[in-house]
Formats: structure tokens, C-alpha cells, sequence
């Protein structure tokens, strides 16, 4: 039976790295390994999990200063011996251990629009092309691991953004909604409120770590940020908006 | 009176999978003061791992699915044993509650019209599974958060409930702790919604998360609440049995729905000696009808890899035994040489990711290796049909710890559709009791007193006992003497396990402090997982015939008699739990109509 290496932060903020040793078994993955460890060496050491399949997004953590899900990363990927260290997401305040608070994440979730669809046909179906659903399908992969957020270094660097700026996430959500074929409601409101998009330099950070590969960059945050420019601040349209009072 | 944080609301959801949020959003909409109380983060709920789909006779793709088709093969893959009030309200129901998901924001698959697309799934005569992929249940749990969250629901994420409080006979309330802190919360409440899920984590092999504790079902049980068929507890027959580390983990029944078949070690599709005289007349009996049948339902009889999954895991279990299995101790599942890699990256993306990226094997081109899980409790609270509501006033139950709803063995797909529908009717039912009442019900405080005694005394126990190690020696003691096949010796030393394993728990011992500690919770949760199991294990030996989820190997065949009645459990306050036959709500004449075929 090998021996993983862990080097695991414990403790709040005044804590520090703990190493341990701790045998695991063939296909184990991080997050197994961890569990071990709760339950042999260190049974109050805290970590969020649920599925244990990469479908929740529960048990994001930096690992080898990586954001990534301990349950996705297999241990025969790390060279026998090599020390493994495992901390908290960085970006939101730490509680314990491998836990953090992310109540930001769900405190953006409520400035979010909803969406009002038009009326179903008379035989109460609802028809859109499958063709249509494919990009919204695309955002709706997302398991809030909330990893983009962590890493996006708009708040990473820059803690005081966080009242101004939704995140990643939160721009494949806008731009889910924005591209609902059916949607009457959201659209305008959600452009012209722009959510912090603004701020976002598209350094794809966030589509790289993303562990569901949802395209958030070139897929989302560009779309939005150019349905922004094209209502916005286009002078064509600002002129026309001038004379004709709308908008 | 302890001074604890407290908070009073009209309706109190306890658990935010499907049920509790559905619940949490009819009650609000009715413009109750709401709370939704969830031992994880929202959105994290188990229901989330759901795959599949959502069955609900649309008739999208097969116009000749009706509620009546729905409701007959629901009752049969439950082996009648199913309250038919609750399987007929589902089956009626179902179809609005899936068309209310996407007025919401789902975004399901579609078929060449437009309209949401349906797939076969186990049991099912017509194609009947709305979906998306095979991530259904991520996308039903966001939706629901979402229009939760719109509502402005307060959300109480990681906080844990360990007692129902009461005044007099009614529910009053709930004592549990945050986990963040450590500290005690009081929940004042007219009426709460148990939605609090499953009890697969009382065995080895499983599919549920860590919070399949039964939790719910022991707060019922506590509070006094009747607890039906526990003895029915599925096995779900495709579970990853490789590598260890993911031993159990769910591979959706839509692999065989979209084509897959399952192999023994010969390479032969062994189900077609595993079809039972019930399903005999509607299964094919050839492979080129079986494989006719994906294309054409018309003319052609349905797969036995699609028999329930009952039917399925026995049939898996028989193989293994008489050493036809793979390698690792399961069976093969095949659609690599069934379909081709576009099409199984679309139809089935997180299979091939999660194979991939897991056990490095390409569903595109390798067999997967499967066996039996333990998967979902049809077992639980009983409750009324139409409302939601227990034997305890003012406790509502939906979703899966509720039971009734899929007899002795539930269809894959129901369970979405069970959530929703029954969630909403709990939300009703609680919603309306709580206007009912003049004034909020009384919390005694000795109670409440004892209760956070409770949830502290794992800081004074002596400390030998580590919560890890017992909860595993629980669920090795289960799978092997409360497992798939059952015999009365191996359930009656089970019996006397789970007493010693009791005996232990009051030992334990908790390291470090009160601030988001796992093994404190866990020390907790020993309790309900105990009283669970004993449930479970004394209701299986009161069944002494072989139905759906339960199959005694003393008593192979079903037995007429166990068909007419419920096994009954209850808890006495002294903690003695006791099982009772009482006779099955009888179905009306029109009803049983639909069966006369048979």
C-alpha cells in the first residue's frame, strides 16, 4: 500500500500546515485520502463533500496551489514521494481547515434577474429548438464550485471589487438567461445592470480551471460584454435613442 | 430557559433536495413565512446526483402514454404494494409539474418539434423520461434553488437538526446546531416539512452522500411518526464496483435506455433468463426483438435489461454468485459495441467523463464493470396522499423519506417526478395547517433542554469509541447481514449487532472544538443511522416473503397475504421499536381495472 505525503492547512487564519502521512489504495482519489485522514489521524479536520463524482462542487480546494475538486484528482497522478499540499480557496474568508465561507456566491445569487417566458402554445407546450438549448445547456453544466470565482483575480487581488462584481459564475448565468430563446424579461435589465463585467479583462483564469469546461470566456462573458457595447454605448444607437425617447 | 438563537416562522423545511425546495416554494408563494433548513450548502442535495430523468406521461414522444399507463407501471414495478392514491395523484400530476420546471428556467432536451424530449428508462412501457443528458437532477435542483431564491426564502445552509420539539401532541419546532459555529439554534415553527432525503450511508456499497443518514426518518420516528415498508430498500443494479474508491457510484439506468446491455464473463446477455412470469408477456425473448424494440416499440417487446430494477440487481447478484462476473465482482455493461462514441458523449457525457477521468476506461470502447448499490429507501414516513401529512399533527413528510409512494420497488425516473409533485402538496398541506392555527405552538423548555443536552454529549463521553470507525463497522455489519439477499439468522444477529454497536456510541468521543467539526456531527448522526437500521432489519424479518426491495432467501416467492398489508414501525419513548402488520389502503374499482389484463 503506498504512502501519500499531505501537507494540509488546518486551523482558521492564525493556522498552519500540518503534515501527515497516510497509506491509500490504488485508483484512490485526493479527496479519498483526505477521509483517511479525518477518520485515523484527524477526526475534526473539516472539508465539504457530498458526491464524491464531481456533480456537486462541494470540495473545492488548492491543491499544489491549483484550484481544483479533490474528488476529480487522482493519486497516481503525483510522483511517488512528492509531498501533496492541500489549502482553502483563497479568495473567500476562511472558517476551518479546507472549509470556507462562501456566502458571497449565494448573496450574488439574489441580484440575479429571473427569467418570464412567453405563454405556452395552446397545447401547453412550450417548442424551442434543441439547437437553441445547447448554449444555455452549456451554462447550465455549471456546479457552483465556485473554483472560477476563486481564482478570477478581479476579487483574488482585488477584495474590494467583490460589491461591484458577480463573477464568472454569475456572467454564465446572465448570459444563460440572455440567451433563453423564450425569455421576455431579463435580457436588457441584465446587460445594462453589467454585474461587474466591466472589470473582467478576459484572462480566461476562469475557463481554465473550470473542472465542467464550460467555455465561460469565450462563450459567455464575450457575448455579454459585446451585447453591452452594441446597446450601450454604441453612438448610433445612443443618437437613436435620444431622438425617439426610448430605452 | 437556555438562551439559544432562535427564529420563528410559519412553515419550517427541513432539507433542501427536490422535496423541501419545492415545498419551500409553494409555502412561500402562498405567502407563508418560510425557512428552508439544509445540512449542506443549497444546491448540494443529493438529488443533484439524479441522472436520468423525470418521469411524466407527456406523450411527447409516444401520444399513447397516458396518466393511466404511468400510474399501472408504477404499481406493478412496486409490486402493488404502493399506496395507489399517492402512485395515482404522481402519475396525474407529473406532466404539470415538469412543464412548471421549465416555465422556471430548465432547459431540457428536445425532440424535432421542439417539444421536451422523453427517454425509456426501466419499467416504463413508453418512452417517458423528460431530461437533460444524463444530468437531470442538477438541473431540476438548480432550477428549484433558483425560483427559491427569487422568492426570498431564508435559507439556513449547514445547519443541522437533531429533534422535532412538540407541544402536547403537535409539532412546535426544532432544536439543531450551525455547523460554522458550533452553536445551538431554535427554530420555532406552525407546521415543518421533513424533507430530508435518504439512509443508503447505513451501508458499505452505496450511492447516497454523507448526508444519507436517515436523519429524517429517526426525527419522525422520535416525534412519534408511523414509518411504512422499511424493509423496501432498493439496490440499484449498476453501480461502479471499480476502483475501490468509487465502489457504488451511480451509472444511470440510461445507459441501457439509450442501448446498453448488460454481459456476464461468457459475453451473454444473461437477462433474458432473469424474466420474471409478471413481466414475461410484455419482454422480449430474442436479442434481435430486444434491439427491434429501441427502434420501434410497436410491434416489438421491451428489453429485459430494462426490467425494474429489482428484477435487474437480483439477476446481477445471481451471476456474480455463480461465477459468471467480471474481475472485480460485477457484471459488464456494454453500449460500446452497441452505439457509437457521438452519440454516447451526447446522450451520456457525465458516464464517459466520469469513467474517464475515474477509472480510465473509454465507454467508447471498453465495457463498463457494474454491480448492485444501495441506492434509494421506498420505505418512510407514512403520510396522507393528498396533503403530505403524518400521524403527528403539524409534520409533514415528501420526497424520499416519505414512504408509500413506490410500494416495494420504485421505477427509475419516479423519484424526480415524486419529489415535485409531493413536495408541492406538503407545501400545501403545511402551509394550510399553519393558518389554522391562532397562535405559534408552545416549546417546552425541558424538552428543548434535553435536546441540546443531546447534541453536547459528545464532548463529555469517555472517549474511547471513534464515530468513524462505528459508522463503518454499521455498514459492513448491513451490507453483509442486511444486504440484497436476506435470510432470518443472518437479520437476527444483525439485530444483536446494531445493539452492541449502540451499546458502543454511547462512548465516543469528539476531538477538537464545536466549529465546523465532521467528526462531532458524525457522532451525531450514529444515533439516527442506529435507530434506522434496527427499523429496517425488524421490518424485514416481520416480511416473510420476497417483494421488489425486500428478497428473502427463506422466502423466495411473494405471498399473497404480505401483499394486503404495510409492516408498520414505531418507536416508543423508551427508544423500543416495534413492527405490525396493518392492511394496505384499498384501491377503488376503477382502478383496479387497469389491472385486470394482468
Amino acid at each position: 500500500m503506498p504512502t501519500a505525503h499531505l501537507r494540509v492547512w488546518r486551523g482558521d487564519n492564525d493556522g498552519e500546515y500540518v503534515e501527515y502521512d497516510v497509506d491509500y489504495e490504488e485508483g484512490m482519489v485526493v479527496l479519498d485520502v483526505v477521509h483517511r485522514l479525518q477518520a485515523t489521524q484527524a477526526g475534526d479536520l473539516a472539508v465539504r463533500w457530498n458526491c464524491k463524482a464531481g456533480k456537486c462542487g462541494s470540495c473545492s480546494a488548492e491543491i499544489n496551489g491549483k484550484p481544483q475538486l479533490q474528488c476529480m484528482q487522482r493519486m497516481e497522478q503525483y510522483a511517488g514521494g512528492e509531498t501533496i499540499t492541500i489549502a482553502p480557496l483563497k479568495a473567500f474568508p476562511l472558517i476551518r481547515d479546507l472549509v470556507t465561507d462562501v456566502a458571497w456566491n449565494y448573496a450574488k445569487a439574489k441580484t440575479i434577474p429571473t427569467l418570464k417566458l412567453t405563454p405556452p402554445d395552446a397545447d401547453g407546450n412550450r417548442r424551442m429548438a434543441q439547437i437553441d438549448m445547447d448554449r444555455g445547456q452549456e451554462f447550465r453544466k455549471c456546479i457552483e464550485c465556485f473554483i472560477c470565482q476563486d481564482v478570477c483575480h478581479v476579487i483574488r487581488d482585488h477584495p474590494d471589487n467583490m460589491d461591484d462584481f458577480a463573477g464568472p459564475r454569475f456572467f454564465i448565468r446572465l448570459a444563460e438567461i440572455a440567451m433563453h430563446p423564450l425569455d421576455t424579461n431579463a435580457k436588457r435589465d441584465t446587460v445594462q445592470h453589467g454585474f461587474g463585467l466591466d472589470y473582467c479583462n478576459i484572462t480566461k483564469c476562469c475557463t481554465d480551471v473550470c473542472p465542467e469546461g464550460i467555455h465561460i470566456t469565450d462563450n459567455a462573458i464575450i457575448p455579454l460584454k459585446e451585447r453591452r457595447v452594441d446597446e450601450f454605448h454604441d453612438p448610433l444607437r445612443a443618437l437613436a435613442r435620444k431622438l425617439t425617447g426610448k430605452g | 430557559m437556555a438562551e439559544y438563537e432562535t427564529h420563528e416562522y410559519d412553515v419550517l423545511v427541513i432539507g433542501a433536495g427536490g422535496a423541501g425546495l419545492r415545498a419551500g416554494i409553494e409555502a412561500a408563494e402562498l405567502g407563508l413565512r418560510t425557512a428552508i433548513v439544509c445540512k449542506s450548502l443549497l444546491g448540494k442535495a443529493h438529488t443533484v446526483m439524479a441522472e436520468g430523468g423525470i418521469a411524466a406521461a407527456l406523450g411527447n414522444v409516444y401520444p399513447e402514454d397516458n396518466w393511466q399507463v404511468h400510474f399501472r407501471d408504477t404499481m406493478r414495478g412496486g409490486k402493488m404494494l404502493n399506496n395507489w392514491r399517492m402512485a395515482q395523484l404522481h402519475a396525474q400530476e407529473a406532466p404539470d409539474r415538469v412543464r412548471e420546471l421549465e416555465e422556471w428556467g430548465s432547459l431540457f432536451d428536445r425532440t424535432d418539434d421542439g417539444r421536451i424530449l422523453q427517454r425509456d428508462f426501466g419499467g416504463h412501457r413508453f418512452a417517458r423520461l423528460a431530461h437533460v443528458g444524463d444530468r437531470t437532477g442538477l438541473e431540476m435542483i438548480r432550477t428549484l434553488q433558483q425560483k427559491l431564491v427569487s422568492l426570498g426564502v431564508d435559507v439556513f445552509a449547514e445547519y443541522t437538526v437533531n429533534r422535532l420539539l412538540k407541544d402536547g401532541d403537535r409539532v412546535s419546532g426544532a432544536l439543531g446546531y450551525r455547523r460554522q459555529s458550533g452553536e445551538l439554534v431554535l427554530f420555532r415553527a406552525k407546521s415543518v416539512v421533513l424533507a430530508t432525503g435518504g439512509l443508503g450511508k447505513i451501508w458499505s456499497i452505496t450511492s447516497n452522500s454523507w448526508e444519507g443518514t436517515g436523519d429524517g426518518h429517526a426525527l419522525a420516528m422520535y416525534a412519534g411518526a408511523d414509518m411504512i415498508d422499511m424493509e423496501c430498500v432498493q439496490f440499484h443494479p449498476t453501480g461502479m464496483v471499480w476502483p475501490p474508491s468509487v465502489r457504488g457510484l451511480l451509472i444511470t439506468e440510461g445507459v441501457r435506455g439509450d442501448g446498453g446491455t448488460l454481459r456476464n464473463n461468457t459475453g451473454e446477455r444473461f437477462m433474458f433468463n432473469y424474466v420474471p412470469p409478471m413481466f414475461a408477456a410484455e419482454t422480449a425473448d430474442t436479442e434481435a426483438e430486444a434491439d427491434a424494440w429501441y427502434e420501434n416499440h410497436e410491434g416489438n417487446r421491451r428489453t429485459p435489461d430494462l426490467l425494474p430494477r429489482d428484477e435487474v440487481a437480483r439477476a446481477i447478484n445471481s451471476e456474480v454468485r455463480a461465477g459468471r462476473g467480471s474481475p472485480h465482482g460485477g457484471v459488464y455493461l456494454d453500449i460500446a459495441s452497441r452505439r457509437n462514441a457521438d452519440y454516447i458523449k451526447r446522450r451520456l457525457p457525465s458516464m464517459y467523463h466520469q469513467f474517464m477521468e475515474l477509472a480510465g476506461v473509454d465507454i467508447t470502447k471498453e465495457s463498463m464493470e457494474v454491480g448492485p448499490t444501495c441506492h434509494y429507501a421506498m420505505g418512510g414516513v407514512r403520510v396522507d396522499a393528498e396533503t403530505g401529512a403524518t400521524n403527528v399533527p403539524g409534520l409533514f413528510a415528501a420526497g424520499e423519506v416519505a414512504g408509500g409512494m413506490h410500494g416495494s420497488n420504485r421505477l427509475g425516473g419516479n423519484s424526480l417526478s415524486d419529489l415535485v409533485v409531493f413536495g408541492r402538496r406538503a407545501g400545501v398541506g403545511a402551509s394550510e395547517y399553519a393558518q389554522s392555527l391562532e397562535a405559534m405552538p408552545a416549546v417546552d423548555d425541558a424538552a428543548s433542554s434535553e435536546a441540546a443536552a443531546r447534541v453536547l454529549a459528545p464532548y463529555d463521553g469517555s472517549g474511547r469509541e471513534n464515530a468513524y470507525t462505528l459508522h463503518k463497522d454499521l455498514q459492513d455489519l448491513m451490507q453483509a447481514k442486511v444486504g440484497i439477499i436476506r435470510t432470518e439468522s443472518d437479520m437476527l444477529a444483525a439485530i444483536e449487532g446494531i445493539d452492541e454497536l449502540r451499546e458502543r456510541s454511547q462512548h465516543v468521543g469528539v476531538e477538537g472544538g464545536r466549529e465546523y467539526n465532521p467528526g462531532w456531527h458524525l457522532a451525531l448522526d450514529l444515533e439516527h443511522m442506529l435507530t434506522v437500521a434496527e427499523t429496517i432489519t425488524r421490518a424485514a424479518l416481520e416480511r416473510k416473503e420476497s417483494r421488489g426491495g425486500h428478497t428473502r432467501e427463506d422466502f423466495p416467492g411473494t405471498n399473497a397475504e404480505f401483499g394486503k398489508v404495510n409492516v408498520v414501525g414505531r418507536r416508543a419513548p423508551d427508544g423500543t421499536i416495534t413492527v405490525t402488520q396493518e392492511p394496505l389502503p384499498e384501491m377503488p374499482a376503477e382502478l383496479q381495472r387497469l389491472f385486470e389484463e394482468d
